[in-house]
């Protein structure tokens, strides 16, 4: 009760104070975001080699792409890939009124500017470095990791100086975000340099050495001895009175546990030990090493983790993203090393590559395929049906249709809360709009469960996640055409309900309503008799739709 | 009446023909659905043939149910059910003798010792694993972690191979679960076999209560329907394969469930509650007997706490307190009312404790050597399975943690499941091919004799 007080208490006085400033300093209108032409004809070019890539990987497997899709469903996917929500009735009507033909690149462009991109990014990027578990609180704070990892994102740092810093990280977590990377690896005030050598190798090589903390990798080449080599540059990290430092005195030996002596291992790459370079610490060699620019297994992990980040799924799709098979052994990979080529030559440009996979055909192409919509199911047998659906997945497979993908539970929130809100929910937002978003999105994640970090692994939902959408508390609040939210003005200012409709649908869909929607939702006489009724029940059905909770 | 009833009688509930229709819509899964969906994750066990068949293998026997009481944070064998007060290491544990002739357990389970006549005790079970998260993994799906693959947890084995079509809740039943998303899951059998989580037995089910009154909800999913037809279109197979529609539907079903009784404990007598223990893991053990009537197969309790690196015995002896009454009121009860014979106990733990006592009292990780207690389901009760040498720990100082010598006749977590599955009518040996394209048999050990019946 009294932390309920506490909070009340709070907010209203937050709710005063903000008002009162909002009254001093209106919010600014929305700029129409611009890039140089020049630019626009570079991001061209970079997009060709790509596109003829895609093309020749469609030709060799014999699929047919869908049609492109719209430029609203397109923007959809940008917005809930790079802030987490879908976008705002206000950046719809702005995007809707914007008409150069090219608005989605300079739309792109413009949101990776958002502080919104730098936040959201963070938490997922940061999921493959630090995980996600909350880990010894005396030591890791993954709140100063994620802060620190979206100020570098805000600040445009090249991402292989922000590996750089992770790697040979030292100082005092909660001063310098980036030496959680290495405190992570603590258990029990131990640090355990197998962990953080494993997710060294899967984050920046996008490859999994992790069975070869005990024995020879069974299927790939890895070798024992070559995990222990990595695993030793970081033998000497140490905790002291500065924070995390390396102990020159300390040697790294491989035990089978705490009573055990132990063998000595001296740090050692598993090839081209010349990129490590001769002077710094053990972890500045590593670093070098790791993102050196010949070293093409850092490049394509990046662009498959970046890939896997906006459509959902990493190129390919039946492996983990961080379990490449090694360049140049699989042909159909040749996208990922185009990407990354262009990623490298533009400065290990995070924003470079979202671009650029953003203006792919893949990116745009619609989620619908006429392979199934053309067939009469009910004049197949199980046998025709069985291989249709095949060629549907071949087509899923090598990306000639846009994939269905579940959205994570912060977007299925952030989503709640930006379709119930007209104006952009972001950095500028009302300050109580943004200790709810906090909150809600906390308990709600808490709730639905965190998929962890293999999330760009196949799922479907769960009960307990319909149950939640359907009967939980949040659903019910943003609902309520009582409130100061989209449902009750858009309800209330609406001249019909058709228009009521229409706008339900962009806020939560991002589209308009179809014919046969308008007839069923907007039926005059129940609006009549019960306007706020109706939208309420129109948000609660757009909420627990699937069109709502997968990405398309 | 009212339209959709709070409380449904348990027999002949009128339901309208509009509930029933929209209601049937939602859960109704035809035959073409169900191998889209089958196919789609990989989920043979959704086919209806394949169910028909573990059916016909149980005979006339009763179907069987499978309760995992999980031990987290490595339970210590010697301060519960293998004590060596004699040894150089045992610690100030003493042992107690048990309605076992011959087997003594820690004298911090009296109530246990009580009951030990209807359980086995396994006290040779052997891990590679000796990490919490991994050894976890392994102790509960039998499989040690692969990046490639997430395997099934045994109960989400068991909850799909024995899927009962009476019950109208989760088949695979989470009680008592700690923060964070740590239940077993369903692995390459699909997310719909995570199990249902409750973190609180016994109190506050959250979530299942509609927002409005029936005709209003009517309405809503009506509407639902009018959008799922919209996104279908263009998206025909793989909207099928999301399932969000029949997942919709189970989580309708579930609301209007009688059977969610079982999850509340109004009904049940103080006393009763206090004979289990009036904490999350007691009202747990009592929620879990209440769904095994109810039918359901698979259910996890768990009792978290089990890590005592520092003051292992105090600690140890503390958990017992809980632990102790729980499981002893759930044999107690599931044998008088003649449910034994068809429940399958099982009480594991990722691994053990060493047998030397470290700094400031503790015992670490030893996953080579640790017990677990079985019982119920038609396995020989009384039996001891293995030996541990309480000195061997400081005689091999210097050997690396899993390459020590085992204890007599090691048991693996396989060789567990192996057993489980055949006690309860089930191939252990048959392979499901995985999504990777890997063919992985549910569980990769050899039955244990000494616990199988005849």
């Amino acid at each position: 009760m009294k932390r309920w007080t506490a909070i009340w208490v709070f907010l209203v006085i937050a709710g005063v104070f903000l008002l009162t400033w909002r009254v001093a300093h209106p919010p600014q209108a929305a700029a129409v975001p611009a890039i140089a032409e020049a630019e626009l004809s570079q991001l061209q070019r970079a997009v060709e080699p790509v596109n003829a890539e895609l093309a020749d990987l469609w030709k060799r497997h014999d699929v047919t792409p869908a049609d492109a899709a719209n430029d609203l469903t397109v923007l959809r996917r940008l917005s809930l890939a790079l802030h987490g929500t879908v976008p705002s009735l206000e950046e719809v009507r702005a995007f809707e009124a914007d008409a150069r033909p090219d608005r989605l690149d300079h739309w792109t462009s413009d949101m990776l500017e958002d502080r919104r991109f730098a936040d959201y990014f963070a938490e997922r990027l940061g999921r493959s470095y630090v995980g996600v578990e909350g880990g010894q609180f005396i030591i890791f704070r993954r709140d100063r990791f994620k802060a620190w990892l979206a100020d570098e994102l805000q600040d445009h740092t090249p991402y292989d100086e922000v590996v750089q810093q992770m790697i040979s990280a030292e100082g005092v977590w909660t001063g310098d975000g980036e030496v959680n990377f290495l405190t992570s690896g603590f258990a029990d005030g131990e640090f355990d340099p197998n962990k953080i050598t494993a997710r060294t190798v899967r984050a920046f090589l996008g490859q999994r050495m992790d069975c070869a903390q005990c024995h020879d990798h069974p299927f790939e080449h890895w070798k024992q001895s070559e995990f222990e080599g990595l695993a030793a540059y970081y033998g000497k990290v140490s905790l002291s009175m500065a924070g995390v430092t390396d102990n020159r005195k300390k040697e790294f030996r491989i035990k089978a546990d705490a009573l055990d002596e132990g063998r000595v291992v001296a740090p050692g790459v598993p090839f081209n030990p010349e990129w490590c370079g001769t002077d710094g610490t053990p972890r500045e060699q590593l670093a070098r090493w790791m993102t050196h620019p010949e070293n093409k297994r850092f490049e394509r992990a990046v662009a498959n983790r970046v890939w896997g980040l906006m459509f959902g799924k990493p190129f390919l799709q039946h492996l983990p993203v961080d379990d490449l098979p090694d360049p140049g052994t699989n042909n159909d990979l040749k996208t990922l090393d185009l990407l990354g080529a262009e990623f490298r030559a533009h400065d290990c440009d995070l924003r470079w590559l979202i671009r650029t996979i953003a203006a792919t055909d893949a990116f745009r192409l619609s989620s619908k395929h006429p392979l199934a919509t053309n067939a009469d199911l009910t004049t197949l047998s199980p046998d025709e049906i069985e291989d249709l659906k095949k060629q549907v997945d071949q087509t899923g497979e090598y990306w000639a249709v846009f994939p269905l993908v579940r959205l994570r539970p912060e977007q299925v929130i952030g989503s709640m809360i930006q379709s119930t809100n007209i104006h952009t929910v972001d950095q500028n937002s009302h300050l109580i709009i943004r200790i709810l978003r906090f909150a809600r999105e906390n308990d709600f994640v808490r709730e639905f469960g965190d998929p962890g970090v293999d999330e760009l692994q196949d799922r479907v939902g769960t009960i307990p996640q319909a149950l939640l959408r359907m009967n939980g508390n949040l659903s019910r609040e943003l609902t309520d055409p009582g409130g100061l939210l989209a449902p009750g003005r858009i309800a209330s200012v609406s001249p019909t309900p058709e228009a009521a409709v229409n706008t339900a649908f962009m806020a939560c869909l991002s589209r308009n309503a179809t014919a046969k929607e308008i007839a069923y939702f907007a039926e005059h006489e129940r609006w009549e008799k019960d306007r706020g009724q109706e939208i309420q029940d129109l948000y609660w059905t757009l909420f627990n739709s699937p069109e709502f909770s997968w990405n398309h | 009446m009212p339209f959709w009833p709070r409380h449904l009688p348990s027999q002949g509930c009128e339901k309208s023909v509009m509930h029933r229709t929209i209601q049937d819509w939602f859960s109704r899964v035809t035959r073409r659905e169900a191998l889209q969906i089958g196919l789609g994750l990989g989920v043979s066990c959704l086919l209806p043939s394949l169910e028909l068949r573990a059916a016909n293998k149980r005979g006339e026997e009763r179907p069987k149910s499978l309760i995992v009481l999980w031990m987290a944070g490595g339970q210590s064998q010697l301060d519960s059910w293998d004590p060596h007060p004699e040894s150089k290491y045992g610690g100030p544990v003493k042992a107690i003798n048990t309605s076992v002739s011959g087997l003594q357990i820690a004298n911090s389970y009296p109530h246990m010792a009580e009951q030990m006549q209807h359980l086995s005790v396994i006290r040779s079970m052997v891990s590679k694993e000796g990490d919490h998260e991994r050894g976890t993994y392994y102790v509960q799906t039998g499989y040690r972690p692969d990046p490639t693959v997430i395997h099934p947890a045994m109960s989400a084995v068991v909850a799909s191979r024995l899927h009962n079509p009476a019950v109208e809740i989760p088949q695979h039943i989470a009680l008592a679960t700690g923060e964070g998303f740590v239940v077993p899951r369903g692995g390459y059998l699909g997310n719909q076999l995570d199990a249902f989580r409750v973190f609180d037995p016994g109190n506050n089910l959250q979530n299942l209560n509609k927002q409005v009154d029936d005709q209003r909800q009517e309405r809503r999913l009506e509407g639902l329907k009018v959008l799922s037809d919209s996104f279908r279109q263009g998206r025909e197979f793989r909207v099928a394969d999301t399932l969000h529609e029949h997942v919709v539907g189970q989580a309708l079903t579930m609301m209007n469930s009688e059977q969610l009784k079982a999850l509340k404990l109004d009904d049940e007598p103080k006393e009763v509650i206090n004979r289990y223990g009036d904490s999350r893991f007691g009202r747990g053990c009592l929620v879990a007997r209440r769904l095994v009537e109810t039918g359901v197969r698979a259910i996890q309790v768990t009792l978290n706490g089990f890590d005592t690196h520092v003051n292992n015995h105090e600690g140890q002896a503390e958990l017992a307190k809980t632990l102790d009454p729980a499981f002893a009121a759930l044999v107690q009860d599931l044998v008088e009312r003649d449910l034994w014979e068809s429940t399958v106990v099982l009480c594991l733990t990722e691994f053990g404790r060493t047998p030397m006592i470290v700094l400031n009292e503790g015992r670490n990780h030893w996953p080579i050597g640790f017990s677990c207690v079985v019982g119920g389901g038609g396995f020989r009760s009384g039996v001891v399975v293995g030996e541990t040498d309480p000195d061997a720990g400081a005689a091999e100082d210097n050997v690396a943690l899993t390459k020590r010598t085992p204890p007599k006749d090691p048991v693996t977590v396989p060789d567990l499941y192996a057993t489980i599955l055949t006690q309860l009518g089930l191939d252990y040996q048959e392979e499901i091919i995985t999504p990777i394209g890997r063919p992985l048999v549910l569980a990769e050990g050899t039955p244990i004799s000494q616990l199988l019946p005849g």
